[in-house]
């Protein structure tokens, strides 16, 4: 009898233990995803932020270039560069046939002409001298330089060939490659070519979407939140519109999306693909989480404090606007830059505006047609070639920083600045 | 030119508030008693000089195009064009004026768009004029109320009450704005499918929509069996009965351990880091599947002899379920922290372990809102778009295999909607018609959950 009952409570015991180690191991697979996650993410996003350079010696011969003794600086503008681009790579090996120097050509980026020309308008004594480019290796080269490429396949399942990766060797082995920090991802807008694809016009689109989107979200949130915690009376009406704030914020985005689609693009006519119209469709979405976090924050000042101004003869609207507002603030704030990043972080509403679109130049306004970054993200995704992929995890490295510094930014804000009462 | 003029007003009205105090302590200096603080009565001035301007230039921005567009359109009135061709004529004549058509220019075409642009310069001068006047009426009005010192205070509040209750209406407006952009397109779709097809058909094809000739009338019977969206449906029930699978016991046992077992110092660092999981973009979400799990599971699974598609609804389901766990982590362990100490106190008095308490007394209490918070995750899971345009298949696939492709409402919107397109058109249609779908099936379950959970809040509080 008595070992029955130790038996049963050892079972209770182990029971018990078995109960806390499954919740132990929940906790751990969590933060196991979490971790695989972003090491995932910087193993295969950080060699984006450098970029492969081959060093080639460029004859800036006048008479290939159609130059005339004293060129003007127009003249050099309008010379050909083409020829000369070709020749200093066709020069990399002496004995090339013409198919060889197509390959040699192929092995920088189709800039590779400009980038010879800057060299010349930075310094126009070099005309008829010989000097070392820095020149924008090919997508794949790049990709072979950082150990992402595999070079043991069969010609035929590369893009680069034998040829290319025997002189690239020899440029290697001659110190001619370098790899430098690529300047140009932060500054270059969306490219077809992975080796110049770049964040910038995302980014300002980004930029320009979450500026429309404060514009418009931050004042009618923070209006209807004090209406609605302040002076709303308590019926129907008012219920009505809790519900609608409520069940707008578990509104899949997606189909605020829809609404932008045919609301604001069908029957406005607003631009298609502009940061304009995403802005105004993440506002929509953006409005229920500020107006939920502004009436948390005004629920939150004590009764004592309008009181107080009551009894001091203010009116409830001057009670409001010079107490309870100011001091529900930093809660307000901090609540509406968690709003914006979980905007900043939206894509399919996006998608559905038009905002796929390519887009090869920085935009200037928010009416100008634009990508933001978790767009790029999708759209570099979808892309087949292979220097996109680690275009991608940069990408997401930056949007992950942003998104970390608004959030870090809203802690400080309510730690800071909010007042503690009791 | 606009832009100027709401400069030039904004201007206006700052000048009218400083003149409307100044005037307060004019009154104040002849020993009258005011009837509010100075400042309402320069605020007083300024509302009466912006809501005219206000009314005047939206009434301008809704009727000017329509006006100027019939008196442009009235030359070509009795001369038989159809309507289409006639929006055509218009939409060449502002092009032209804009100095952007590229066609062929008729002197019809070129006379329109002189008469065009003559028209816009009236408007534009005309605005700035009856704006101006308007100001300048209602602002003499409103100084000869104040410098008769009448009550400012309560106009200048009922007015700001006023802006209060209209930004209060923003929410209703959004969900109106919502149903009415679903809810034409969906009957126009159900006017060409019949409902029955939709909501039973087995064979999803909006591909299919793409061969016909838009010259050509609509035929029903060619979109038979094309747009049937039960796969559709059942796709996306399934990857988010995946999810859910995921979701439920990691979330839920990490709420429980966390508001039960776990030290300050771990609960301290833990649920932030949990919840950072909830802040990462679903587009991340969903290049991580497509990119690391999907080609995952299917060497995975050729190395123990099966057949796993790259995108397979499990690679979506699964990482969709890693997005879930915060929201059922964070729910379920304010749910159970809520659940009244006493209830604890005689569970342990009985002689119950922990587990035992837990399973037995503080699970059925914390229940009704475990529930509400899977519910609102389930909703999350079915309106979840990124990850399954990315990781899982487009075609839609009828099969219960999570090793197989199958596609969601959300995605096949995407595929349908990317990239250009037309309106009245079947296929466009079809997307909202899901649309609409996807938002009542989420209505429903956001609705139940947030009673659920709204109902347990009141029981112990």
């Amino acid at each position: 009898m008595n070992k029955n009952k130790e038996q049963l409570l050892n079972k209770r015991y182990k029971a018990e233990q078995r109960f806390r180690l499954y919740g132990l191991s929940a906790i751990f697979m969590a933060l196991l995803f979490l971790t695989i996650f972003i090491f995932k993410i910087f193993s295969t996003g950080y060699s984006a932020f450098q970029k492969t350079w081959l060093i080639v010696p460029v004859t800036f011969d006048a008479e290939l270039m159609m130059l005339d003794r004293n060129p003007s600086k127009e003249d050099l503008q309008d010379a050909d560069y083409y020829d000369i681009a070709l020749k200093s790579m066709a020069d990399l090996d002496p004995n090339a046939n013409e198919d060889q120097e197509n390959e040699l050509k192929r092995m920088v980026s189709y800039f590779f002409e400009k980038e010879i020309k800057n060299e010349l308008l930075n310094d126009p004594s070099l005309i008829g001298k010989t000097k070392e480019v820095y020149l924008t290796a090919s997508d794949d080269l790049d990709q072979v330089f950082k150990g992402n490429y595999p070079r043991d396949l069969p010609e035929d399942q590369r893009r680069v060939s034998d040829y290319q990766l025997k002189i690239f060797d020899q440029l290697v082995a001659n110190g001619k490659v370098e790899s430098k920090f690529n300047i140009s991802f932060f500054t270059n807008a969306d490219s077809r070519e992975a080796e110049l694809a770049g964040i910038a016009s995302s980014f300002m689109g980004s930029i320009f979407s979450i500026l429309v989107c404060l514009m418009i979200a931050f004042p009618v949130a923070v209006l209807a939140a004090i209406y609605l915690e302040e002076f709303a009376p308590k019926n129907r009406f008012t219920d009505f519109i809790e519900v609608n704030i409520n069940n707008l914020a578990a509104v899949p985005s997606i189909v605020f999306g829809l609404l932008g689609l045919g609301v604001l693009l069908a029957i406005f006519q607003l631009p298609r693909s502009t940061p304009l119209v995403g802005g105004i469709t993440l506002s929509l979405m953006t409005l229920p989480t500020i107006i939920i976090a502004a009436r948390a924050s005004l629920k939150a000042v004590p009764p004592s404090i309008r009181e107080a101004a009551l009894a001091m003869g203010a009116s409830r609207m001057q009670t409001t606007m010079h107490h309870t507002v100011p001091l529900s603030m930093p809660g307000t704030l901090s609540g509406t830059i968690i709003g914006l990043a979980q905007a900043l972080g939206e894509t399919a509403p996006l998608i559905l505006i038009g905002m796929v679109a390519f887009v090869n130049t920085i935009p200037g306004s928010p009416m100008d047609p634009a990508a933001s970054l978790p767009v790029q993200i999708y759209i570099w995704a979808e892309s087949a070639e292979r220097g996109f992929v680690e275009k991608v995890s940069a990408c997401i490295m930056v949007l992950l920083g942003f998104l970390i510094t608004m959030n870090l930014f809203a802690q400080i804000i309510r730690h800071k600045f909010e007042k503690k009462w009791s | 030119m606009n832009l100027i003029l709401f400069t030039f007003i904004v201007l206006l009205g700052f000048t009218s508030y400083y003149f409307g105090r100044k005037k307060a302590y004019t009154i104040q200096s002849t020993k009258k008693r005011l009837t509010a603080l100075p400042q309402f009565y320069g605020y007083y001035l300024a509302i009466w000089c912006a809501i005219p301007a206000f009314i005047i230039f939206s009434l301008w921005a809704i009727f000017e195009p329509t006006i100027v567009k019939l008196l442009i359109l009235s030359d070509y009135s009795n001369q038989g064009y159809l309507d289409d061709e006639l929006n055509l004529i218009y939409e060449k004549t502002k092009a032209l004026s804009r100095g952007q058509f590229t066609g062929e220019i008729t002197p019809f075409i070129e006379a329109s768009a002189e008469k065009y642009l003559s028209l816009r310069s009236i408007a534009q001068s005309s605005k700035v004029v009856i704006v101006l006047s308007a100001i300048i009426a209602s602002v003499a009005y409103a100084y000869k109320r104040i410098s008769s010192n009448s009550r400012t205070r309560e106009p200048v509040e009922k007015f700001l009450n006023a802006v209060l209750f209209t930004a209060s209406l923003a929410a209703i407006l959004t969900t109106v704005g919502i149903v009415f952009s679903l809810i034409f397109q969906t009957i126009d779709f159900f006017k060409v499918i019949p409902l029955f097809d939709f909501v039973f058909g087995t064979h999803w094809y909006p591909a299919k929509a793409f061969v016909r000739d838009s010259s050509e009338a609509l035929d029903p019977t060619m979109y038979s069996d094309t747009f049937g969206a039960v796969p559709i449906f059942a796709g996306t029930f399934f990857i988010a009965f995946i999810a859910m699978c995921v979701a439920i016991p990691i979330g839920l046992m990490s709420g429980i351990y966390l508001a039960e077992y776990a030290s300050t110092k771990v609960r301290q660092y833990a649920k932030p880091l949990i919840e950072i999981l909830a802040g990462i973009p679903t587009v991340v979400y969903g290049f991580f599947a497509a990119l690391t799990v999907g080609p995952f599971l299917k060497e995975l699974g050729t190395s123990m002899g099966l057949e796993v598609s790259a995108e397979s609804a499990l690679a979506a389901g699964g990482v969709m379920g890693i997005m879930i766990i915060p929201f059922i982590s964070s729910l379920s362990d304010d749910v159970i922290t809520s659940v009244p100490q006493s209830l604890r106190d005689g569970s342990y008095a009985m002689g119950a372990t922990k587990s035992e308490t837990i399973k037995r007394v503080i699970f059925p209490a914390a229940l009704p809102g475990i529930v509400g918070s899977i519910l609102l995750g389930v909703s999350r899971a079915i309106g979840e778009t990124m990850i399954v345009v990315m990781a899982s298949g487009l075609a839609a696939n009828l099969t219960l295999n999570p090793l197989e492709s199958t596609s969601t409402i959300t995605a096949q919107i995407v595929v349908i909607l990317i990239g250009d397109q037309a309106f009245g058109d079947p296929k466009t249609q079809a997307a909202f018609a899901l649309g609409m779908s996807l938002f009542l099936v989420t209505l429903c379950l956001n609705i139940v959950a947030l009673r659920v959970v709204k109902k347990y809040r009141e029981k112990y509080e």
